[in-house]
């Protein structure tokens, strides 16, 4: 695939190949940029602003645009994401079961408030208003992992293993 | 497991053992001479006739009598672990070499989530709970080698004490009235012949051979379908209002934004059986005159996004989607596109900005959408729930659609029946039965002896309803008169641990969140509101926050520009409405009686029930409990954050909070 360096100076973050890819994707339709987006997020785990530009001038939309979608959608972060991605459920059934105390206990084990990155980027903190396993509450997922009927002490659990993980430590759960 | 989209592709191709499962993903390489088109597509089938000889083949090459044991693999069972369990199952089948003799079924959502995970074997309809990979082996020895019982892996009545065998027994089962739910259970939602075998894509035949647009429409309009996914509009009346609009081309789209925290019905449709929902839209578009439809589905619901592009994709190869679908010169194809996380998309000009690659900020409601919606268009939106129903009504005609449900409400509706509540699940149950048979009879009541506080319906634009109206008959227009509305169908259950000034709190919060602030009442009056909850559950309330609290509901209602703040007020309203003694307790005596708000509350060890075994001592991130080991503990007030781990922890219920 010829590829046309961008012109101007950005910090991509990402190969413009696949940058280039996703906008084939989808036809390079100015429509499709809220999926273009989330293939971008899904390669990269966030949207770094040089892609954002480049995209505006690929399509043709003005960067003000990209950047309302981006803040917009909660699926889209425009800071870089830890190593690990916890989830917590907020949705109503998870709420009346608990899930208030499963962030705060989390929020005090990794030392930061939910929507934020611990300075070592091991750990990104989120919230999700329902995941639709409503019957499991309350539920944390964990990479991409779900975990039904947790506790404070379970989820401060999960994430030790992680941490114990992150320092090279082979030390399983049972 | 994880659920990453590409994992779920793994996961299923790990899944495959015969061929007859293993035609889906090779787009029909797998399929029997006789339906095999030359090379490696399957035959598009071109009349329905053809449909027909396919269906007959399909029920030819399957032994009703064969055992088959189904695991249900929706995200419910995913999360619980059935992925190990169904391994096991396929390592000790061919370790007893029993592979010619079982077939293995990995299913959508049996709805029975909290069970999970769920492995049902038939012909019998042996129904096993909590299934892990070490009971797999007896399971294969005892029950599908033997036909013995395990005893241990039986539901257990939570009121009688009764073992149950047999999945139909279930009171949780045998109390709902399952149609759009049936096939569940029995499809392997990867596998379109699996639908095929049980009657699929025969509603569509029949309306594309044997009915005008018109007639599907008034098939529709006379069933008394309502939209599912809350308002209740009804279909037949939007479909023909598109079909006559004037503009081309028009638009066919699936709502599959399931943004109602405690709501999973469409997920699990979706996930479950795409093809019932797909076959819906291809009607619908046959009755309007559309040739483009797209699902809009949640990003959160990867494996919903995999299992509809899955089916999307068999379809066209079978002729049942694209180009002369079925041999009769109609076209129609759809385009999936992922939500980005905005519970506003839902609603229905929202969703059609986000589909056009903008904002979804909803427009004003004098444009209706079916005369200018997508791309200002003509364009016809439904719910999952919706779609999945009318191949039901073509193929079993709309009267007896209307022998179920209430006057003014026809057919069943499914819940998510969860929170405070034994039997956790999806329930499907015809319009009209009582919250109580919902919550008591297939519900089994309140766990760990707790007792009934309220329900709440209609996520964050409906209500709490309170115990004396537990027998109120379940429809559209019974919800609304009191206070609450039907939504999507998320009932979520609440004890009196459940403060309810809290609950109206959290909703707030969540629609604060969502809010696109496009227009004032909305954005303003919502942010107003959260800030006189915030101060009565912070111990702050003051005369009057009440009455202030019902203005500004009125103001919510009355002036907001959609449905999000039109509605934002229920859940303040409703509360205050059947609980106004709780947000006076707080208010005036600065007391949390359901003991949830922490500025109201205090946490203290019971010196009778407290055995000293240091348990709370060692979870307590402000090491505020103190005590010898087998001596009661007690908690410092000054160091205590009220954060509950102790509660949590305590196996002797010594925690007391007030």
């Amino acid at each position: 695939m010829a590829l046309s360096v961008p012109h101007m100076e950005l910090e991509m973050e990402m190969d413009v190949a696949i940058v280039e890819r996703i906008l084939d994707r989808h036809e390079r339709a100015p429509s499709a940029i809220i999926a273009i987006l989330q293939d971008v997020q899904d390669e990269v785990n966030y949207l770094p602003e040089g892609v954002m530009r480049y995209l505006a001038e690929q399509l043709d939309i003005p960067p003000s645009k990209v950047f309302s979608l981006a803040t917009f959608y909660r699926a889209f972060s425009l800071e870089p994401r830890g190593k690990h991605l916890i989830h917590v459920c907020k949705g109503t059934a998870c709420h009346v079961r608990g899930a208030v105390k499963i962030l705060e206990a989390l929020e005090r084990e990794i030392g930061i408030q939910a929507g934020e990155t611990d300075e070592h980027m091991l750990f990104t903190l989120e919230t999700v208003n329902c995941l639709g396993a409503c019957a499991l509450g309350p539920v944390v997922v964990v990479d991409g992992e779900y975990h039904g009927q947790m506790t404070g002490a379970k989820s401060v659990r999960l994430v030790k293993k992680l941490q114990d993980n992150g320092k090279g430590q082979t030390k399983d759960d049972e | 497991m994880t659920n990453e989209p590409t994992d779920v592709f793994a996961l299923m191709d790990s899944d495959l053992t015969d061929s007859d499962e293993h035609r889906r993903r090779t787009g029909g390489a797998g399929v029997d001479s006789d339906l095999r088109l030359g090379g490696d597509g399957v035959k598009k089938l071109r009349s329905p006739q053809e449909l027909e000889h396919l269906q007959a083949t399909l029920v030819a090459a399957r032994d009703p009598e064969k055992v088959c044991i189904t695991i249900c693999s929706g995200t419910g069972c995913l999360a619980s672990g059935c992925k190990q369990v169904t391994d096991a199952f396929r390592e000790e089948i061919e370790r007893q070499g029993l592979a010619d003799q079982v077939d293995i079924r990995t299913t959508g959502c049996h709805g029975f989530c909290e069970r999970g995970p769920v492995v049902v074997i038939h012909p019998q309809g042996i129904f096993y709970q909590h299934v892990k990979p070490k009971d797999v082996p007896e399971v294969v020895t005892e029950t599908v080698a033997n036909g013995n019982i395990i005893d241990r892996l039986l539901y257990v009545h939570p009121q009688t004490g009764e073992k149950i065998v047999y999945e139909r027994d279930v009171p949780f089962y045998r109390l709902q009235t399952r149609v759009i739910l049936a096939d569940n259970g029995f499809i392997d939602p990867t596998s379109i012949e699996d639908y095929i075998v049980r009657g699929g894509y025969n509603a569509l035949a029949r309306a594309l051979y044997t009915m005008q647009p018109e007639e599907v429409i008034d098939a529709i309009k006379r069933s008394g379908l309502r939209g599912r996914g809350g308002a209740g509009f009804p279909t037949g009346r939007k479909w023909e209002s598109c079909r006559n609009a004037p503009g081309e081309p028009k638009y066919v789209i699936c709502n599959a934004d399931e943004g109602d925290p405690g709501a999973y019905m469409n997920r699990s449709t979706l996930e479950g059986n795409p093809h019932c929902v797909l076959e819906g839209m291809i009607i619908g578009a046959y009755a309007i005159g559309s040739h483009d439809g797209y699902v809009y589905v949640r990003h959160e619901y990867p494996l919903a996004v995999e299992n509809t592009a899955l089916a999307l994709e068999a379809a066209r190869s079978y002729g049942l989607l694209g180009t002369d679908i079925l041999g009769s010169g109609f076209d129609f194809d759809v385009r999936i596109a992922r939500g980005g996380g905005a519970f506003i998309c839902g609603e229905s000009s929202a969703l059609m900005r986000s589909l056009e690659g903008d904002v979804g900020e909803p427009g004003a409601k004098y444009v209706r959408s079916v005369e200018r919606g997508l791309w200002d268009k003509p364009s016809n939106l439904n719910n999952v729930g919706t779609w999945a129903n009318v191949p039901h009504i073509i193929n079993r005609g709309w009267e007896w659609y209307t022998s179920i449900g209430t006057d003014g409400s026809k057919g069943t509706k499914i819940f998510s029946l969860v929170g405070k509540v034994n039997n956790t699940g999806l329930v499907e149950v015809p319009m009209g039965i009582t919250l109580r048979e919902i919550i008591f009879d297939i519900g089994g009541g309140i766990p760990d002896g707790g007792k009934f506080k309220a329900v709440q319906t209609g996520g964050p634009s409906g209500g709490c309803i309170p115990e004396s109206m537990l027998d109120l008959p379940v429809d559209f227009d019974e919800l609304t008169k009191v206070g609450s509305m039907m939504g999507s169908g998320g009932m979520i259950v609440m004890d009196e641990r459940t403060c309810m000034v809290d609950v109206a709190r959290y909703f707030l919060n969540f629609l604060r969140e969502e809010s696109c602030g496009k227009c004032s009442p909305c954005r303003e009056g919502i942010a107003r509101s959260l800030e006189v909850l915030d101060r009565i559950c912070d111990g702050e309330g003051q005369p009057g926050d009440i009455a202030l609290l019902e203005e500004l509901g009125e103001l919510l209602e009355g002036f907001s520009l959609c449905a999000l703040g039109r509605t934002a007020a229920n859940p303040v309203l409703s509360t205050i409405r059947y609980f106004r003694d709780e947000y006076e307790a707080h208010i005036h005596d600065r007391r949390c009686p359901a003991g949830v708000c922490k500025a109201l509350i205090t946490y203290s060890i019971d010196p009778e029930k407290c055995t000293g075994c240091t348990a709370c001592a060692r979870q307590c991130p402000q090491e505020a409990i103190s005590g010898e080991k087998k001596e009661a503990h007690v908690i410092d007030q000054d160091l205590c954050i009220r954060c509950g781990v102790c509660l949590d922890t305590c196996k002797f219920g010594a925690v007391v909070v007030e």
